[in-house]
């Protein structure tokens, strides 16, 4: 082996043990943050634990909206088979409407009821989640 | 006359079948020119090219008449216009959908076909065709995508609505009427620096000064790209009404992940066109970057991912990009396999050496690219192997890409001010230590002494906004003296120097709006107010408006300031009349030092109104630093070192 060969290896070798050390964290923060998404069925059948962050989906449900007092509001999600009960403090986004798709972000604190600490926008209105239509078709 | 005017759309569409033979072509003839050695089919390319830019302009003018002249019975123009829009946005809607944003990405492709056309005369024939051949592939691909899954001339007739479905609100915005195009300017750019990487590896032109043809091509897609981003950034932030500027959301990264890597590929290409080293490494980037920039069109193009751009979109068209992606990059990849390693150099390099750094910052930002790519596609794959459904939130994009461009920052100083070759480690002190030691005690300083609570995030962000700042005035400095006047200074140096010079503003504008932002969502009253840092921001009154395709609320916000009125602010909430879909106005009072946004959100009872009300210090930082860093690359790209060899 001559030094250039040897000095490649160390270089090659110190190259992999860094990228092998950055994927290892990397991999790590990504488990700490990936939000499992939930329907409302999904979420009577499943044990979803209330410390994890998830998203759930569905179609708010007609007449549901109700303001409780100032920013804090109630609505039902429904996958036209269970329903959820979310509660939300905080400004909505324009395109939520009952009737329309939705997506929140938050912890579950029972198995019907969900507190959102973030309702998700889409640019377009006729727009459906893709797991929100998923879980409408099932 | 009339009857010749309605067939516009078809002569649109007869232009891109015309335009897509002659990509054909252009692929073809040049490499059967080569094959046979033969000079006159080469040098077909260039006329052939000349017809392509032709058609594909023709054909793009044909959609902005039938978008003009209210040609509802075009599906695509039903779907993204109306009569009542004000005329600036029905040319903008061209490019509101998908149909439409596809032949604005290829018009501009075959902008870039006619710039290479233009700006090659002086490059050798076998090379110039092989470029063309490659451009001439990709042009093949995206048109045949473009005329089987995406035809924006398809007709509704005989049965066609008299009036159409309008824009979508957001996209009513000046924002959108330059945000597309910019970004594709820079996206689709990247297409020449990968047509002559294939050619150069092509033709194992080991010898030929390459780097050097391809350098103003990386660095004007890059500002072109840096422009569009911040753009998108800059409309994200005025016109979605959550005063976000970045959301890491997939659309997003698809257009950051080519950007970061473009950054490594001009460092690297630096390093082979002065020092004829790295010359793989910076082949291998100009395919990375290409494909990237595909990724994004397909991530994009196909709605896969959930995101705030998502459109309703056809399978087919995903299956499509996907197929092209894969060729494209598979047989890219491929070529470089089997070449690549020709132009690997044996030569030492010092670990204290610029050429050093700059490698291993471009490891870094590769680095940072894959850690932003893993976060947007690991719901993708998440999915294809549970098919749980989930997604991946911003915390991990924070955590992730800052350790990755921490060191990044800290070396960007040290780059300039370090030689070519080896640097003894105390000269590399003696040059620096004073700069970061004052950069160190002013981070300090200012963490200490601020209102604010001590935050070591602060500390760090500004720290390196300094250090980079300082490293790069001193760099400066040093230049015009060994120079003896700023006139001599290349246009490549005042390049860097504004490019790094902007990384410092982004630095600290990111950090002091991410930690000192005050945001409130608050319910509020006619005559009530709510105080902001040194600012009492007062509801004064509420109007009805009418605009042309809209009604809505108009309010009236006063800000005030030790008793003094210092700005009048009216944030609008308007319902669009044909889609009855509700848009926030936000109305924001500009600064240097700090944004106040106000947003109307709900009417509450009794008068009441929702409403988002932010103090954003330095938020124009962020793109005050970007535009900062498109002049430097646009700077650089005049260099004349680029092009005096041409």
């Amino acid at each position: 082996m001559n030094s250039i060969q040897k000095r490649r290896l160390t270089f090659v070798i110190i190259l992999s043990i860094c990228s092998a050390l950055a994927f290892f964290l990397v991999l790590l923060a990504l488990k700490q943050n990936v939000n499992l998404f939930f329907t409302p069925t999904q979420l009577l059948q499943e044990r979803v634990k209330t410390n994890q962050r998830i998203r759930i989906g569905g179609v708010v449900k007609k007449g549901s909206i109700v303001r409780t007092e100032g920013l804090k509001i109630r609505f039902v999600v429904t996958d036209l088979k269970a329903e959820t009960v979310v509660y939300y403090t905080g400004i909505l986004p324009d395109l939520f409407k009952e009737g329309q798709g939705v997506v929140a972000q938050g912890f579950l604190s029972d198995h019907t009821v969900f507190m959102a600490d973030e309702i998700l926008a889409k640019h377009d209105e006729n727009y459906m989640p893709p797991e929100v239509a998923n879980s409408l078709k099932k | 006359m009339v009857n010749c005017l309605t067939m516009i759309p078809e002569i649109g569409h007869f232009a891109l079948i015309i335009a897509f033979c002659l990509a054909g072509l252009l692929a073809l003839l040049p490499m059967i020119g080569l094959y046979h050695k033969n000079d006159v089919w080469m040098q077909a390319a260039r006329p052939i090219a000349l017809g392509q830019c032709f058609f594909i302009l023709l054909s793009f003018m044909c959609l902005l008449y039938a978008f003009i002249h209210n040609d509802f019975s075009v599906a695509y123009v039903a779907g993204n216009s109306n009569a009542a829009l004000p005329i600036f946005y029905k040319i903008s809607a061209i490019w509101g959908g998908h149909e439409g944003s596809l032949l604005l990405w290829i018009l501009i492709f075959s902008g870039w076909v006619f710039a290479v056309n233009v700006c090659s005369h002086q490059l050798p024939l076998v090379f110039v065709a092989k470029v063309f051949a490659v451009l001439g592939m990709i042009g093949f691909g995206f048109l045949l995508f473009l005329l089987t899954t995406s035809n924006p001339f398809a007709r509704l007739l005989p049965n066609y609505s008299m009036d159409g479905n309008d824009l979508n609100p957001l996209l009513q915005d000046p924002g959108l009427i330059f945000h597309p195009p910019l970004l594709y300017m820079g996206y689709v750019g990247f297409s020449v620096p990968f047509a002559f990487a294939i050619s150069v590896l092509w033709g194992n032109e080991q010898n030929m000064p390459w780097a050097k043809w391809m350098r103003p091509w990386v660095l004007s897609a890059f500002a072109f790209l840096t422009i569009g981003i911040a753009l998108g950034s800059f409309w994200a932030y005025y016109e979605l009404g959550w005063g976000g500027w970045w959301f890491w959301d997939p659309v997003e990264n698809a257009s950051f992940m080519p950007w970061l890597v473009s950054i490594a590929l001009i460092h690297s290409l630096m390093v082979s066109d002065k020092r004829q080293l790295f010359q793989g490494w910076t082949l291998l980037l100009s395919i990375i970057v290409f494909v990237l920039s595909l990724l994004g069109t397909f991530l994009v193009r196909s709605g896969i991912l959930t995101s705030v751009h998502a459109f309703a979109t056809d399978p087919r068209r995903g299956i499509f990009l996907l197929e092209f992606l894969l060729v494209v990059a598979g047989s890219a990849l491929l070529l470089y396999a089997i070449k690549g390693n020709k132009f690997s150099n044996p030569r030492k390099i010092d670990l204290f050496s610029r050429e050093a750094m700059i490698l291993f910052s471009t490891f870094l930002l590769i680095g940072g690219g894959a850690s932003v790519l893993l976060g947007t596609i690991f719901p993708l794959i998440y999915d294809a192997l549970t098919s749980q459904k989930i997604s991946v939130g911003f915390p991990y994009f924070n955590a992730v890409f800052i350790p990755f461009m921490i060191p990044v920052l800290i070396l960007i100083p040290l780059g300039p001010l370090s030689q070519w070759g080896p640097n003894s480690l105390k000269s590399m002190a003696t040059k620096t230590g004073s700069l970061g030691a004052l950069s160190i005690a002013f981070a300090f300083c200012v963490s200490l002494f601020s209102a604010n609570p001590f935050s070591w995030g602060v500390s760090l962000g500004l720290g390196l906004g300094m250090w980079i700042t300082l490293g790069t005035a001193n760099f400066a400095l040093i230049k015009i003296q060994k120079q003896g006047s700023i006139k001599r200074v290349s246009l490549g140096a005042w390049g860097m120097i504004f490019a790094h010079f902007g990384m410092a503003v982004l630095v600290i504008g990111i950090t002091i709006v991410s930690n000192n932002e005050i945001e409130k969502e608050v319910e509020i009253n006619i005559n009530q107010s709510v105080k902001l840092h040194d600012v009492e921001v007062v509801f004064k009154n509420l109007n009805t408006i009418e605009g042309p395709n809209y009604i809505g609320h108009k309010g009236h916000f006063q800000l005030e300031k030790n008793g003094q009125t210092i700005s009048d602010l009216y944030p609008e909430k308007r319902i669009f009349v044909v889609q009855g879909s509700k848009m926030t106005e936000t109305a924001i009072d500009p600064g240097l030092w700090r944004d106040i946004y106000i947003a109307l959100a709900d009417k509450l009872e009794k008068g009441k109104w929702s409403a988002r009300i932010y103090y954003k210090p330095l938020v124009r930082w962020i793109w005050l630093g970007a535009l900062l860093m498109a002049v430097g690359g646009f700077l650089a790209a005049l260099g004349r070192r680029n092009t005096s060899k041409w």
